[in-house]
């Protein structure tokens, strides 16, 4: 039996098929999922905030996208993956109310996805497909086996990226 | 106060955001039957203090499909403030102040804007009472409004929070006229504003 892991916010999780793995919800957080196209070994993670060393309180580190992201790489790779088979799809980042006009807080959701960008680039992990901004929620499903990764949100049909 | 962060807050500190937040939703429970001209109850309001996974299932799961209505606050202290409400129940509001039922399953524009009232009437009572209690200037932004999953909604107070650390406080409200109707109410003032609030009530 296959079974379906769900992370939850500023949490991520490693699965093997033909388990997948899934988040819902997201918002202006990103939803990170890496996959060893060889062992299918799978991850997830759900990013909140872009920068670790920007805030004082980071214990959390699934919280953020550098090191949440480092995190999910270590933890697949404990698994059996290999960076060099893996590569990345995003989805998320959007920005749910027209006016977020606290300074630090402009774009929280661009902000995610271009922190994100920039870890799986330092990484050397290619993005291979991506459902970022605009200003609805997504919820994800990854399927390690196959790399699919669907994405449903209110009122739009459901896509396979 | 710098050392402040929501993981250390006593009892008496949650005590006192209770007793905000009661008084608060009182008031914005009277604006509320005033605009439905109708009798509304208010259960006693609870204030939680929840970890980041956990919120969505307060509100009957992460998909559950909620309106959201978020501006934010200026003025002696600083932050924002989301009022949400199920949308069956954001519905039933709008139907009751237009004086109709609402066709489809979808906002018009106009009722749209009409739910931007009910919150800005709603925020604004709870407001009002904070300031008053704490004699601190409040001044609410224009309020904004979308209606999505409940998880998608909550990421946006759930961020502000989690550059505090990683607990989100809200306060849920009952009301009740002849349908029952579940309100959050998340108040997310910065570090330094939860300092002003409990410095202007003699707490520290």
């Amino acid at each position: 039996m296959s079974e379906l892991i769900k992370v939850g916010m500023a949490d991520l999780k490693v699965c093997i098929s033909p388990d997948s793995v899934t988040t819902l919800g997201l918002g202006s957080c990103v939803g990170v999922a890496i996959r060893d196209k060889e062992n299918k070994v799978g991850g997830l993670a759900h990013v909140m905030l872009p920068d670790s060393t920007a805030i004082r309180n980071n214990t959390n580190i699934y919280k953020f996208a550098d090191t949440g992201i480092t995190e999910l790489v270590r933890l697949m790779e404990e698994k059996g993956a290999k960076r060099s088979r893996m590569v990345a799809k995003i989805a998320g980042g959007a920005q749910m109310f027209s006016f977020q006009n606290k300074s630090e807080l402009v774009r929280v959701g661009d902000r995610n996805v271009e922190a994100s960008k920039k870890k799986l680039k330092e990484l050397g992990i290619p993005i291979i497909a991506e459902d970022t901004g605009d200003s609805y929620g997504r919820t994800v499903i990854f399927y390690p086996e196959t790399g699919d990764f669907v994405i449903r949100a209110v009122g739009r049909e459901e896509r396979t990226i | 106060m710098g050392d402040l962060n929501l993981e250390s807050v006593s009892e008496q500190y949650l005590d006192v955001l209770k007793e905000l937040g009661n008084i608060g939703a009182g008031n914005a429970t009277t604006a509320l039957a005033q605009m439905l001209q109708c009798k509304v109850d208010m259960k006693v309001p609870q204030v939680r203090l929840l970890d980041f996974g956990e919120v969505g299932t307060l509100m009957g799961g992460e998909e559950q499909i909620m309106a959201g209505i978020y501006l934010c606050v200026e003025g002696d202290i600083t932050g924002s403030i989301m009022f949400l409400l199920e949308k069956d129940a954001a519905r039933h509001l709008v139907s009751k102040l237009m004086g109709m039922e609402l066709e489809g399953d979808t906002f018009s524009e106009m009722e749209t804007s009409a739910l931007k009232e009910i919150g800005n009437i709603i925020t604004g009572a709870y407001l009002n009472s904070l300031s008053t209690i704490t004699n601190l200037k409040i001044y609410p932004s224009i309020p904004d409004l979308t209606i999505d999953m409940a998880g998608a909604i909550l990421s946006v107070p759930a961020i502000e929070f989690g550059t505090l650390g990683d607990k989100i406080l809200l306060i849920q409200t009952q009301f009740t006229d002849d349908f029952e109707l579940n309100g959050f109410f998340i108040l997310v003032p910065d570090l330094e504003s939860y300092g002003k609030i409990l410095g202007a009530l003699g707490m520290i």
